[in-house]
């Protein structure tokens, strides 16, 4: 089955539980996750997250309102974009 | 990871902090086979089509936001110039056109429908002419509606009769409209493009198939971030970092109006690039020029600015998307760009340094409150001012001039939302009555003999 990428970032003010409430969530949607990578950038915690949702009965936009519960209790802010923007910008 | 960290942030950032945004999915429709003698079945066809594929945009365009993160700030439909399609038709049928349309826009939740219009620039066919007269009750009996005109060309010339005809209709529009509102939706142009994807200009021309779907990238706000990140960079430099970013918002752009296309089952038609402003901070494009180096848009150095701006976007977006299209240049817009309307409160910008600036961008003349006791003659010189302009360098210009009753030079107008807030620019007192109602045309220029 092919698979259907997309990222998840997250940016906000480093604190417990981040990666552990985005895990959860995607998780209970049956989304897979491929790859994650984080660091501190210019003061802030950033994450990305490359999860395969071809498993998902969840759309995009169900995964968006799980996250912007988590946005508001945690302050952050949290993108969900398909893999192909990024092939589109960044590779030729 | 496929991708680096960075590059991800490059485009999260775009999105969450740059103002990154489609600015209009705009779909062409033909209404060609809409025509009947009968006006009632032509009205109903109309509505009937115009709703049916609204509908569907609105709705394709928001699983799209979705799913690529990128807001699509306006669904906006064109149709094929009214004035063609009620040819056949009673002497009243352009308005009835017009309130079906507009009634269809609401149905559908379409925030704006162009087509309103007619192509005129070598002579006005008895339909174009109701059109023309009919433009006034128009804008002012409906309000999703946007007209246009094309009243000059590069290989036809410049219709002034149809010129002269205008200054008093923009006088009669705005008499009848708050603060000239109606004004701000209604476009004339030379060169006007059949596949513009911006409104009040939009139309879906007759060399255009059935449908087509037109895509309008905006990236002010973008192109502003990397230019503040290379401050010390000679403009070969400059130019070169605009154009990697002009090539990553247009492909970002080519891939959204593909797939959408896709979706909906029609041609995807083209990408416009234009860099469109709005008065979000940041968002600017006068706040590009004067990150470049000018303190304030309008001082000398302003048109060279622009010129390398536009250049390096038209590279960049030239090698990202087959499909370039539509107007693609740089929009000064005055009201609705926060920077363009600073400067012309501080006096660094004048209507003729406007007019200089449009030589090397597009699309013209936009947005600019004008006094209400402008003469009529000096609405139209100003017109066909701008027009000749694009009709002698080959390229598209368009006025969108608003005279504002009751105001004069300095005065304060606010058209609300994405229209902005304005100053009442300052306009020459000296006549050009007895050229302009000379009428006539003026001849297609030579196109050899360049300078």
């Amino acid at each position: 089955m092919p698979k259907d990428l997309v990222f998840i970032t997250v940016i906000g003010k480093d604190q417990k539980g981040i990666i552990a409430r985005i895990s959860n969530a995607v998780f209970k949607h049956n989304i897979n996750i491929e790859d994650l990578n984080q660091k501190v950038m210019d003061g802030y915690f950033v994450m990305t997250m490359l999860a395969d949702m071809a498993d998902s009965r969840a759309s995009i936009g169900d995964i968006k309102k799980e996250f912007a519960e988590i946005e508001k209790q945690m302050d952050l802010k949290i993108q969900v974009q398909h893999e192909n923007i990024f092939k589109a910008m960044h590779r030729v | 990871m496929e991708y680096s960290l960075d590059e991800v942030m490059e485009t999260v950032r775009m999105t969450l902090y740059h103002n990154f945004d489609i600015r209009t999915v705009t779909l062409g429709i033909n209404l060609k086979d809409c025509i009947d003698t009968d006006i009632e079945i032509f009205k109903s066809n109309v509505y009937d089509k115009v709703t049916e594929y609204g509908k569907r945009l609105v709705y394709e365009a928001g699983k799209i936001e979705d799913k690529y993160g990128v807001p699509i700030i306006n669904k906006r439909i064109s149709v094929t110039p009214v004035s063609l399609i009620v040819e056949s038709c009673k002497e009243d049928a352009p308005l009835e056109i017009a309130k079906i349309l507009d009634r269809a826009a609401r149905d559908a939740n379409i925030d704006f429908i162009g087509g309103y219009g007619a192509l005129v620039q070598k002579g006005m066919t008895r339909s174009d002419s109701r059109l023309i007269d009919s433009l006034p009750e128009m804008l002012s009996s409906t309000e999703r509606v946007c007209a246009f005109l094309n009243v000059g060309s590069t290989v036809s010339g410049m219709n002034m009769d149809a010129i002269i005809k205008l200054g008093n209709i923009l006088k009669d529009i705005a008499s009848r409209t708050d603060n000239g509102i109606g004004c701000t939706k209604f476009a004339v142009f030379s060169n006007a493009p059949e596949d513009n994807p911006f409104m009040a200009g939009a139309f879906h021309g007759i060399g255009e198939p059935d449908f087509s779907l037109n895509i309008g990238i905006s990236g002010p706000g973008v192109v502003r971030s990397v230019v503040e990140k290379n401050r010390e960079c000679d403009l070969t430099a400059l130019s070169e970092v605009i154009k990697r970013t002009a090539f990553k918002i247009t492909r970002a752009g080519e891939l959204i109006g593909r797939e959408l296309a896709s979706n909906m089952e029609v041609p995807f038609g083209i990408v416009d690039i234009s860099l469109a402003s709005t008065n979000k901070v940041g968002d600017s494009v006068a706040g590009i020029v004067e990150m470049m180096g000018i303190e304030r848009i309008g001082a000398p150095g302003s048109t060279a600015a622009l010129a390398l701006l536009i250049d390096a976007v038209k590279k960049g977006g030239a090698m990202a998307s087959g499909n370039v299209g539509g107007l693609s240049g740089t929009f000064i817009p005055v009201s609705e760009d926060s920077g363009m309307n600073e400067a012309v409160r501080s006096g660094a910008l004048s209507i003729e340094k406007l007019e200089a600036l449009t030589a090397v961008c597009s699309v013209g003349l936009d947005m600019i409150a004008i006094p209400g006791d402008t003469p009529a003659e000096t609405i139209s010189a100003i017109i066909a001012d701008e027009l000749s302009i694009g009709v002698v360098n080959g390229k598209t210009t368009g006025v969108r001039l608003i005279p504002v009753p009751g105001k004069i030079a300095g005065d304060y107008v606010n058209f609300g939302g994405l229209l902005g807030e304005t100053y009442v620019m300052d306009i020459s007192k000296f006549s050009s009555r007895d050229f302009i109602l000379r009428g006539g045309r003026m001849p297609a220029p030579i196109t050899s003999m360049r300078n």
